[in-house]
């Protein structure tokens, strides 16, 4: 009999920490599709940030460093320059990359940088308990915006990719959704297309995924996923926003 | 004998750790230290190492982290508000203990202060700076040789204890020019060669550095096990250096480039018929507490000098455990205490007439002590 769909190689028989209906999960899953399918287990490092996914080395089976707060693309930075032919990436949510990372993500991508960065939108603080995110839509509540985020003081949702899209030394920008199968597949295929582009030395990498966080969200895990269709995408919209063509460098 | 040459201090440092193996730099602008991230930037290419220019001292050390824990041997170098951004950094190295070389060419304080030389980071340095219980190896060197001696040995004791180690240097050290010989140089390690360092699984078990444990037994147990590790380094890496210690019975200390400054108001006392000695601490973490076991059955006192309000001091107290008087004289801000200064400060200490710590503070504040 053939197996049709098993555990990626890549991803550990391990339960995670993750809440039920929690999208982290589905993007560990694609990450060790994608590694898998490259053939690159042996040889790539993951970076690990603060927040939820800061035990990610648990379930994904590649040598990993736990980086500070927002820090990861600088520690990325570091290893990629030491181990040029190896895959390095990193793996942030919106708090860590677009709040107290937005330096390190702006400057790795900026220097074009050769690694990847998943970069996991919920609109919010998970780990911390809810609080206001970079990302937090105008109105959402939150622990910190009780009233619902209110622009006039709390300011407005930043889109990370648009942003980056516009910095030369970014090679590949995309942001998909982890809300149903068919968008699943489309997150893979830009997951791995970045991949690609780091594997042929273009430059930086990165794909934002739209994601559910039911239980600070205050949603079921199916509301949730619904709210990422009707709520999120309004507001950052899904595709690529930057393909390099060309040489490698 | 090898070829001796003049170099300006920042540059020695450089040219130092590139013949100690390493190959990686990470850096960001600030006075007086911009001559090493320069150095770098136009030596390193040369000899195939990368240099790379951070956004900021804070993406500098986790840069350092990185290229550390990828098993590379890296150094970094600011001054004192860029060595403040890096503590956070500087705690998760020692979590999770990966090796680097960090170089502190201390300006004065605090705040963004000025960028004449100072001494006042030492607390910052040697009682642990960021969160957590850590300990920095903490190496005072005071000219330009032992700079560059010191940058061979403080990458071995890095690797040798998987921690990082800081060379306090101040912006006088950074700035003068001294002849210099370099040891044979060492070739750079290849990351593989480090079982911890996470150059890629090749199919086996996965690697990682991380400084998270939330179970607080294992962090207990962790933080008892790098008690244990900083108890070794005090018991093997201690270093000082005594003069005149033969017939002295009052006693200078200082390090860096105040400890030449002393030097010369000893042989400036030791005319007038005073025995004064100089006890230097090489290392500033671990205190050398032996030096002064040594001297102290015939010490009548303790003159500490610093260019700061008294930091050192403190561990030069705990060292002399009110077996003798412990004085003080420092000035601050780039203003570096004079020969001819220290040696009034060993006059009155002799003739009984120098003030205590507390007083030595009010009489500054009053203006009657310059
Ligand atoms: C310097 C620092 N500041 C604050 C924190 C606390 N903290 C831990 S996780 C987190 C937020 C993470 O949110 P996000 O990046 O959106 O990831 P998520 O948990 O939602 O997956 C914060 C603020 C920290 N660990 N370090």
């Amino acid at each position: 009999m053939k197996a049709i769909y098993e555990r990626p190689r890549a991803l550990k028989d391990i339960v995670t920490h993750y809440c039920p209906g929690c999208t982290h999960g589905i993007a560990h899953r694609i990450l060790a599709e994608v590694i898998d399918e490259l053939g690159i287990q042996g040889n790539t490092v993951g970076v690990a940030s603060v927040g939820c996914s800061v035990f990610a080395y648990n379930y994904i089976d590649v040598d990993f460093q736990q980086a500070a707060h927002g820090r990861a693309p600088a520690v990325a930075t570091g290893i990629k320059r030491v181990l040029p032919d190896t895959i390095v990436f990193t793996y942030q949510g919106d708090g860590d990359l677009a709040s107290i990372g937005a330096a390190e993500i702006l400057h790795a991508a900026a220097r074009g940088e050769n690694i990847t960065v998943i970069f996991i939108n919920n609109a919010i603080y998970g780990m911390t308990g809810g609080q206001m995110a970079p990302t937090t839509l105008e109105g959402m509540r939150t622990t910190t915006t009780p009233l619902g985020r209110q622009p006039a003081s709390q300011g407005y949702p930043l889109r990370v990719a648009e942003l980056l899209s516009t910095v030369e030394g970014a090679a590949y920008i995309a942001r998909c959704s982890l809300h149903n199968a068919a968008n699943i597949a489309k997150a893979k295929a830009s997951l791995k297309k970045a991949f690609e582009t780091q594997v042929q030395k273009k430059g930086f990498s990165l794909v934002e995924f739209l994601s559910s966080c039911p239980t600070n969200w205050g949603l079921s895990p199916q509301e949730a996923l619904k709210w990422i269709e009707e709520k999120m995408i309004p507001v950052f919209p899904l595709g690529e926003f930057k393909v390099k063509e060309g040489e490698a460098r | 004998m090898a070829e001796v040459v003049l170099m300006k201090g920042n540059e020695a440092i450089g040219e130092a750790a590139i013949r100690a193996g390493c190959r990686y730099f990470f850096g960001y602008p600030i006075t007086p230290q911009n001559e090493i991230p320069e150095y770098m930037a136009k030596r390193l290419p040369e000899v195939g190492g990368v240099y790379v220019q951070a956004e900021s001292e804070v993406a500098a050390i986790n840069m350092v982290y990185g290229a550390g824990g990828a098993g590379a041997r890296v150094l970094i170098s600011s001054s004192s508000p860029g060595i403040s951004l890096m503590q956070e950094g500087i705690s998760y190295l020692c979590g999770s203990e990966i090796p680097c070389v960090i170089v502190n060419m201390m300006r004065g304080g605090p705040g963004l202060g000025g960028i004449q030389p100072s001494q006042s980071d030492y607390f910052q340095a040697t009682k642990g700076g960021g969160h957590g219980d850590y300990k920095l190896i903490v190496y005072g060197p005071s000219s330009i040789q032992e700079m560059v001696d010191i940058m061979f040995r403080a990458f071995s004791v890095a690797e040798k204890y998987r921690n990082p180690v800081m060379i306090l240097g101040d912006g006088m050290l950074g700035q003068m020019m001294e002849p210099v010989s370099f040891p044979d140089e060492t070739p750079p390690p290849d990351p593989r060669s480090r079982p911890w360092a996470t150059t890629g699984n090749r199919g086996g078990k996965s690697k990682l550095l991380s400084s998270i444990i939330l179970d607080p037994e294992g962090l207990d147990a962790h933080n008892w096990r790098l008690q244990e590790k900083y108890r070794r380094v005090e018991e093997e890496e201690v270093m000082w250096d005594l003069e005149n210690a033969e017939d002295a019975e009052w006693f200078l200390v200082a390090y860096g480039t105040m400890a030449r400054v002393c030097r010369a108001a000893m042989t400036m006392a030791r005319r007038e018929g005073i025995k004064v000695g100089l006890l230097r601490p090489i290392t500033l973490w671990p205190f050398p507490k032996q030096a002064f076991e040594a001297v102290l059955p015939r010490a009548r006192g303790f003159l500490c000098v610093e260019m700061s309000t008294g930091q050192m001091v403190e561990d030069v107290k705990l060292s002399v455990e009110g077996k003798a008087p412990v004085y003080f004289y420092g000035r601050t801000g780039g203003a570096v205490p004079v020969p001819r200064a220290v040696l009034k400060r060993i006059r009155d200490m002799v003739s009984g007439k120098a003030p205590s710590i507390t007083d030595y503070y009010d009489r500054v504040a009053g203006g009657e002590i310059k």
